[in-house]
């Protein structure tokens, strides 16, 4: 059993859907965090996300040049608190001036932002893509060989335990915390309250902007490739992981984040071919061979076809989420509804 | 009252929203020790005169002062560092906070001794101690609106407005209501207070005002006025 | 004079000149649907470049030749490839509509951005329809076409006359009439939107974008106006996404219909001209299109002055980054615009609005 399914499921399927899951969580929480309390898309948030991820690239490589090798998790501490500086200097000239105003005022200035940092990345790193890890990363057998993990996938997955733990800790047991768990119920009610709302958006972009560039490091250490098409690509699905959970919830974006990562690369598993092979065991149990024949041939034809053809996993975040915004817009954990 | 000193006033206020004036000079007081009541009809500007003195609107002419220190046109976010708390109509609680934390928030722009003020609030509402720990989002009307004035108390204010405070309550909710708020006056905590409620709200008020469109039509003690035959044509023959 | 006129020079500028007003009017075109969408009804659809590629897809497949690569070869006349790629993008947008346009305005932009992505996944995948990342190749372009001897000989141009009599004349002038064939539709459809504007129609989308409450009670079905809006600016975009194709002849999913490119220039032509105002979108269109293609002049020539002068700089990376750079710069304008003057150079004059202004009174 293990071997027919279970080691190819779990070893190619379910970890790397685990590990792309909580790069798109720690995304989505940057962005479940500024619709909620800012109340807008913050479009150019895919490309904060990249700039992280370049800029771990040129601290390794500044490391490098001084003679000495960093990992990427380390060179990901500089980078971070430059990405943060990024996101409070954009907010400070592009956003600000547009908090009184109507929302698509400032959804537009945040589109024309992500254009501007993508514009930016090429002609700060050149415009082919970067090779962040060379080589294939070894698979390391565990459990006596029935788990293959690469190092990178630990890595990746602790740290958004980690990252995680430390988020819920600060929204749940800091005053700052509360107060931006307050604004995004009420920013009304915040300001007559007395809680200084631009402290509490502030506070925002750097913890999103934390977890974003986490995210962005993580994305290049996975796909060991940098280009500047990343920030954009990864967008969708983290809109689509923050709408499935609940817009402002940051425990939706969590878990949105992984489903959606997990749909992702569930979805090319061959399917059929795992049903095809349960229906002819099935068939032996109860002997009849004319389905056992038939399953066989089937499961023969289609044993490798993904459900859905690999070209189209992009698409699967989108489905999910229009399905959502039709069937229950508030998200899984009930957040705002617009 | 001579010696009872006047804490918030709003002299010969013009007020309104973009051009057009909703008040059209109003004039109210509240003293250091009374329970003052605002009635009307729909319209009247009952809650508009409360948002003059948040700084919530236009104000044209006129000031607002408390303690005698003209505060008009103070912002929102300002106007509670001068310790004038005030508890909205809708939206007053902070849905996804605990009601521990909710109080907490209250106590944001004065945290030193917070956490004796919310035992204190616990003493004033018991019922609240043992929802502690739940959503505010969660609890009943009448409840969430025991933790918005529990949350406005927070800062121990000079005045508390409240805005329609019964509205949509149960009537056992509104009894409860109107008995904190006499209690919040035993306390020391003057209370302005809009309400639709007119007949419930007078028997707990001090004093109170009729305003109708946007000027000050009666005022009197809360007796005067419930005796008042035309306060009872206009307002009192409604169900309560 | 005529030597000056006609000299290799002058040929060229005004090539150049014909293929700024070429290249302005279609984005020209493009801003006028999206006006449509976002000007009159506040649609914010951030996924323009899926409804051109559509159209463009839809114009390519239905006119072009055989190729062995993909489906084809039905030859139809162009202005069969033009209507259907009108409808095509029509039809897309109804279906879109249906489903996402009581969204409030970021996520429709969300949803449309998704929609654009999808159009070009399956553009890329389906490479049986498509070619996929190969593209489409040897578009016709009107006027061009008729100098393909191929076509020439085909009804109805058959009649008149031997094709080797004209086709001469066609691939001389073609430039200056697909042009002006362009420029034609510009001129049309910005007087037909102009007439639809100040109709009943058009009012009323004016009144759903000043106060929907308002619209709604006033018995208007708001649903199906804002559809309506939106599959119209859907279909000039996608007769928008034709002549595209027509220009460059060659079209393939990920670089022709980058939405970096088509989406965003196209929104700041709006913003920039005046949204919500027709006259606002030509303008924008032309002006930003005539800036963009000027500055890549100046790129070009500054990058290979600096590849003289510095010869371990690579021209060609420099022309690249310096793209970019100009796209950071148009971008840095918008918000700049945004922040200074969010109406536009022209900003919009409005008919007036159904039921006329309401006075909010909150107590």
């Amino acid at each position: 059993m293990w071997d027919a399914f279970g080691f190819e499921f779990i070893n190619f399927y379910l970890i790397p859907g685990l590990v792309l899951g909580c790069i798109y969580a720690l995304g989505a929480i940057g962005i479940t965090l500024t619709f909620g309390i800012l109340r807008f898309a913050n479009f150019a948030h895919g490309e904060v996300m990249m700039s992280s991820a370049y800029l771990t690239y040129t601290f390794m490589a500044l490391a490098a040049g001084l003679g000495f090798s960093v990992v990427p998790l380390v060179a990901a501490i500089p980078a971070a608190a430059v990405t943060i500086g990024i996101a409070l200097v954009i907010d400070r000239f592009f956003y600000r001036p547009f908090r009184k105003s109507e929302t698509i005022i400032i959804v537009m200035a945040s589109f024309g932002m992500m254009l501007m940092v993508r514009a930016l990345v090429p002609v700060i790193w050149g415009p082919n893509q970067i090779t962040f890890v060379r080589g294939i990363t070894p698979m390391k057998p565990y459990l006596d060989g029935m788990l293959l993990v690469q190092d990178k996938q630990w890595l990746i997955v602790m740290g958004t335990i980690v990252v995680m733990t430390v988020f819920s800790l600060i929204m749940n047991y800091t005053r700052i915390g509360k107060a931006m768990r307050a604004v995004s119920d009420s920013p009304d009610l915040a300001r007559v309250t007395g809680i200084n709302v631009e402290t509490v958006i502030r506070a925002t972009w750097i913890i999103g902007g934390f977890c974003a560039a986490v995210a962005g490091a993580f994305l290049a250490m996975n796909t060991q490739q940098l280009s500047a098409t990343m920030g954009f690509r990864i967008l969708l699905p983290k809109f689509a992981a923050a709408i499935l959970g609940g817009i402002g919830r940051p425990v939706g974006a969590i878990v949105g984040g992984m489903v959606i990562g997990l749909a992702e690369e569930l979805i090319a598993y061959p399917w059929q071919g795992a049903v095809m092979q349960v229906v002819w065991w099935f068939s032996e149990v109860i002997n009849a061979t004319g389905m056992t024949e038939w399953a066989k041939a089937v499961h023969k034809d289609v044993r490798s076809t993904p459900l859905l053809s690999p070209g189209y996993k992009a698409g699967v975040a989108f489905g999910i989420m229009v399905i959502m915004l039709i069937v229950r817009p508030a998200g899984l954990f009930k957040g705002r509804v617009f | 009252m001579a010696e009872a000193k006047k804490v918030l006033e709003l002299s010969d206020i013009h007020a309104g929203y973009g051009d057009t004036d909703i008040l059209h000079g109003i004039n109210m007081h509240v003293c250091d020790d009374e329970v003052v009541v605002v009635i009307g009809p729909n319209g009247a500007g009952k809650s508009t005169a409360v948002k003059a003195i948040l700084g919530l609107l236009n104000i044209r002419k006129g000031d607002v002062l408390l303690n005698e220190q003209v505060i008009t046109g103070t912002p929102p976010e300002k106007v509670i560092n001068q310790r004038v708390s005030y508890v909205p109509q809708t939206h007053n609680v902070f849905v996804s906070l605990t009601v521990q934390e909710n109080l907490e928030m209250g106590a944001w722009t004065v945290p030193e001794g917070m956490n004796d003020r919310i035992e204190r609030m616990y003493e004033m509402f018991p019922d609240l101690a043992e929802k502690r720990r739940q959503a505010a989002g969660s609890l009943s009307g009448g409840q969430r609106q025991m933790v918005a004035m529990a949350k406005a108390l927070m800062v121990d204010p000079e005045v508390l407005l409240l805005d329609e405070p019964t509205a949509g309550l149960s009537p056992l909710y509104r009894s409860v209501i109107f008995a904190a708020v006499q209690s919040i006056k035993d306390n020391g905590v003057p209370v302005l207070m809009v309400e639709q409620n007119a007949k419930q709200a007078l028997g707990v008020a001090d004093r109170g005002y009729v305003l109708v469109d946007g000027s000050n039509r009666h005022t009197g003690t809360g007796q005067e006025l419930r005796e008042d035959p035309e306060v009872a044509r206009m307002f009192l023959g409604a169900r309560d | 004079m005529s030597e000056w006129l006609l000299s290799d020079q002058m040929v060229g500028n005004m090539l150049y000149v014909n293929s700024l007003l070429l290249m302005g009017g279609i984005y020209a075109l493009m801003c006028l649907g999206l006006n449509v969408q976002w000007g009159f009804t506040g649609l914010f659809n951030a996924g323009i470049a899926g409804f051109a590629a559509v159209g463009a897809y839809t114009y390519a497949i239905l006119t072009t030749f055989a190729s062995g690569m993909h489906i084809g070869g039905y030859e139809l006349p162009i202005w069969v490839g033009m209507l259907a790629a009108m409808i095509a993008s029509g039809i897309i947008a109804l279906a879109i509509g249906a489903i996402c346009i009581r969204l409030r305005a970021d996520y429709l932009a969300i949803a449309t951005i998704g929609i654009a992505e999808i159009i070009k996944l399956i553009l890329k995948n389906e490479t049986a329809i498509t070619n996929g990342p190969r593209g489409v190749a040897k578009i016709p372009r009107s006027w061009e076409h008729l100098g393909d001897a191929r076509v020439a000989e085909k009804l109805p141009w058959r009649l008149f006359g031997e094709p080797s009599a004209y086709e001469g004349f066609f691939r001389e002038w073609y430039p200056l009439l697909f042009m002006l064939t362009v420029v034609g539709f510009v001129l049309l459809v910005y007087l037909a939107l102009e007439i639809a504007r100040t109709s009943p129609w058009g009012r009323v989308m004016t009144a759903i974008r000043e106060n929907e409450a308002a619209a709604r009670a006033a018995g208007k079905n708001v649903t199906r106006l804002r559809i309506e809006s939106f599959v119209v600016g859907a279909v000039i975009i996608g007769l928008a996404g034709a002549f595209y194709a027509q220009q460059l002849r060659f079209i393939e999913p990920t670089n022709a219909f980058d939405p970096t490119k088509l989406t965003f220039l196209v929104w700041v032509m709006l913003i920039m001209g005046g949204s919500g105002n027709n006259r606002g979108a030509v303008l924008g269109g032309l002006m930003l299109w005539v800036i963009w293609s000027g500055t890549e002049l100046v790129i070009r020539f500054g990058a290979n002055v600096l590849g003289d002068v510095f010869p371990d700089l690579s021209p060609s990376v420099l022309v690249t980054k310096a793209s970019f750079l100009r796209l950071f710069l148009i971008g840095l304008i918008l918000q700049f615009v945004l922040q200074r003057f969010p109406k536009g150079i022209l900003p919009e004059v409005r008919p007036a609005a159904l039921g006329g202004k309401t006075n909010e009174v909150r107590d």
